[in-house]
């Protein structure tokens, strides 16, 4: 059964991977994943985190379920912060927990990829100079594919 | 569409900044039956709703907390919010 929560508080990782281990012996695997708001040259002062409630939960259980199936996962966590985050903070959690590493590490990648492109959030930055701008799709499509060439 | 059916809308990100509401309740006429329609006759409520409306490219639609398309069809009483795409994770 998967673990989901939409909160503006901070998670400790710790704590979530010890919950999702408590008591088990059969979990061979641990995936991760923690996104944390970037500040590029001390531009950004703030990222505002707004959501859709009441769809973002629905949403988030169903793929967390969706991943449980598909990987056969052991157990999985997601959780997403919204609300105003300054840079260094913790914005998005995701655990799988498997027999084996290969499902743990492939759901990690397919939760979070399917996080940034059908999750209902949006984005908001505040820079340094008091302006602020929403964060616009194709950029964060182009820092995901930039993430995978720095990768490959 | 039911001709006196009303209709939940919200309205997220700059959607809500450039119509100035978060949420509103419409009657629509019963030409309206799918999300194209209700996009083409908010947009003619007013210069906001004209500008927020102004490129629906870059307008996602999701009925009753469920992605939707524009040709999705409308029932009274439903929950339809506009947004742009989304930049979670």
């Amino acid at each position: 059964m998967a673990t989901v929560r939409v909160q503006t508080e901070d998670f400790d990782v710790g704590a979530e991977f010890a919950a999702l281990t408590a008591g088990r012996h059969d979990i061979g695997g641990l995936g991760c994943f923690v996104g944390t708001v970037r500040d590029e040259g001390n531009r950004l002062s703030a990222l505002t985190l707004e959501q859709y409630p009441g769809m973002t939960e629905r949403a988030l259980a169903r793929v967390a379920a969706e991943a449980e199936r598909r990987f056969s996962l052991l157990g999985c966590t997601v959780i997403h912060r919204h609300g105003r985050l300054e840079p260094g903070a913790n914005i998005v959690l995701v655990i799988a927990a498997s027999g084996h590493r290969q499902p743990a590490l492939d759901a990690t990648h397919f939760l979070i990829d399917w996080l940034k492109t059908s999750a209902p959030f949006w984005k908001k930055e505040e820079y340094a100079d008091g302006t602020a701008a929403w964060v616009d799709a194709r950029k964060a499509d182009d820092e995901a594919a930039a993430r995978w060439q720095r990768a490959g | 569409m039911d001709p006196h059916g009303d209709l939940t809308v919200l309205y997220f990100a700059w959607l809500r900044e450039r119509t100035g509401a978060a949420e509103e309740t419409v009657t629509p006429p019963a030409s309206v039956v799918t999300v194209a329609d209700l996009i083409a006759w908010l947009r003619e409520r007013g210069p906001r709703h004209a500008a927020a409306f102004a490129d629906a490219k870059v307008i996602r639609c999701a009925v009753n907390q469920e992605f939707a398309a524009p040709e999705t069809e409308l029932h009274a009483g439903d929950e339809v919010a506009f947004f742009p795409p989304v930049t979670g994770g």
